[in-house]
């Protein structure tokens, strides 16, 4: 998986789990659960379906790690190889 | 019309779920309802069968207004929902001693529309869904005939849905054209439109373009609400809130809670099961807010005619904030008894239905406590105002890494603030500290809760 895709799914990810979250105009180092207001439930449904698209299995742990768009795309990329 | 929710006064009906003849059971949604809130789905408070449906969908009705006629028992569906609580209490009241009166309402309803039309026309009208009041009567005196109504239905487009329907449908963004209706003549209803839309895995959502000027579009709507519906939900509050304010005389408690055994066994809970399946923070702090009002009653239930109700279970209302602003606090029946993952299961389905306008009366009628979490927003306490006639709300703030004494040495441990906002009234402050020592106590004993 390059970046783009990553970023894809990513993006497609938070407009599936999270009705109403529009991250089209996001900054990609902007931080998600400020920016979308997500709450833990919201950020629960959107690390299910990430993870359900692409494969990947996210630990708790890497919660803190999934804070950007940029962020979550460069987690996908090193998962993948 | 069901009271749902203290501050409920009046309900629009949006759609009948069933038709005379219909057999229904207790707990069966028989009718949408439209609240300055939301649209919430009324359940029957009984089994029998539908005899007779006597509030038209558009109309607007005080609460207590019978709303239809079960077949066994012949008692109305007005209290529909109903639990007792006092609020729906009042409302049953109502509706036994002035039953003439809201008979008299129906008759005259009826009447002005019968002045304007025909029984046929309105039978008419009532199959193919076309509004009445918006049809331009075309007859002598304005009265509305069947060409009018014809043409009206001809209007509207060829597909033939209700208003409910094409409501969710626009909410969930399905088109209706493809979608076939199994109503009366093929009419599409809203429950079709929910089978379509949990058809295909991935809904296609039509991306919408950015402006790119706008600052922060982070966040839209979806829909975006009516600005009518968005101001009576803030009235709704205004006036719920006041009245609390006004009439319960508050007292404030807090304490700090050590989470760390909380989160520990949370984590482990946590890895060994699917996404899906892993616990929030919130779930546990909601499931001892819940167990500890089982323990201390006094803190469970209504205060009303100058007494404290206590009910038997714990329906712990959650405090949901909602995207295009404002908030409604649905309930999680049986909180107390429920398994941590059966409460987290309930607590997303929850979130998920209050915020697309899916919440069932029951729900919205009898928490008798309820939770504010504003963890997420990163505060670190919260006090907050009582949902009348409840007698306590509890609030959290943030799970924050706070420096702690244990045992003589100082450790770095994650801490919560958790808050009580009690009725004096009910109660006095010795018993609301005996309930956050409850909560506080559960908390360290995760594997119990």
């Amino acid at each position: 998986m390059d970046r783009e895709q990553a970023l894809t799914v990513v993006r497609e990810s938070l407009a599936a789990a999270v009705p109403g979250a529009d991250s089209s105009g996001l900054a990609s180092d902007a931080v998600l659960r400020e920016e979308l207001e997500l709450d833990s439930l919201d950020f629960l449904s959107f690390v299910e379906t990430l993870s359900g698209r692409t494969g990947v299995g996210i630990d708790e742990d890497d919660y803190a790690r999934l804070d950007t768009l940029e962020a979550c795309a460069g987690f996908l990329v090193t998962r993948t190889g | 019309m069901p009271s749902l929710g203290a501050d409920m006064t009046e309900g629009s009906l949006v759609e009948w779920l069933v038709r005379p003849g219909d057999t229904v059971v207790k707990g069966q949604a028989v009718a949408v309802v439209d609240t300055a809130k939301s649209a919430i789905e009324v359940e029957c408070f009984e089994d029998g069968a539908i005899q007779e449906l006597l509030v038209e969908p558009g109309t607007t009705v005080p609460v207590g207004t019978v709303l239809a006629v079960l077949a066994d028992g012949g008692r109305t569906d007005a209290p529909a929902g109903a639990t007792d609580t006092g609020e729906t209490a009042e409302a049953a009241k109502a509706t036994d001693s002035t039953k003439a009166t809201g008979a008299a309402d129906t008759a005259k309803t009826t009447e002005r529309t019968a002045a304007r039309t025909t029984p046929l026309v309105r039978r008419l009208a009532h199959d193919r869904h076309v509004d009445l009041d918006s049809v331009r009567g075309s007859g002598k005196a304005g009265r509305v005939t069947r060409a009018d109504v014809e043409a009206a239905s001809r209007d509207s487009g060829r597909i033939r849905a209700t208003p409910y329907a094409r409501r969710t449908a626009s909410e969930l963004g399905v088109d209706l054209r493809g979608i076939d209706g199994t109503g009366t003549d093929g009419t599409i209803r809203a429950r079709d439109v929910r089978a379509a839309a949990s058809g295909p895995a991935t809904p296609a959502r039509p991306a919408s373009p950015a402006p790119a000027a706008a600052p922060r579009p982070a966040v839209s709507p979806e829909p975006p609400a009516p600005d009518g519906h968005a101001q009576a939900r803030r009235q709704a509050i205004a006036h719920l809130m006041s009245k609390s304010k006004h009439e319960i005389p508050h007292y404030y408690l807090s304490t700090t809670i050590d989470l760390a055994a909380a989160v520990a066994w949370m984590r482990e809970h946590n890895r060994a099961v699917p996404v899906a399946e892993r616990l929030v923070p919130a779930a546990l702090l909601l499931k001892a807010a819940a167990v500890a009002a089982r323990k201390v009653p006094e803190m469970n239930g209504f205060w009303i005619d100058g007494g404290h109700v206590r009910p038997a279970a714990v329906h712990l209302g959650v405090a949901v904030s909602l995207r295009e602003g404002g908030l409604v606090a649905p309930a999680l029946h049986d909180a107390d008894t429920l398994s941590l993952p059966a409460l987290m299961a309930g607590l997303r389905d929850l979130v998920r239905r209050a915020r697309t306008g899916r919440l069932r009366a029951s729900e919205t009628a009898d928490p008798t406590i309820t939770v504010t979490d504003l963890g997420d927003q990163g505060v670190e306490a919260v006090f907050g105002v009582i949902y009348p006639p409840q007698v306590a709300l509890v609030g959290y703030g943030r799970v924050l890494d706070r420096p702690v004494a244990v045992d003589g040495l100082l450790g770095v441990r994650p801490c919560v603030t958790a808050t009580l906002s009690a009725d004096h009234r009910a109660g006095d402050g010795a018993v609301g500290a005996r309930y956050l020592a409850t909560v506080d106590r559960l908390l360290h004993h995760p594997e119990d809760l």
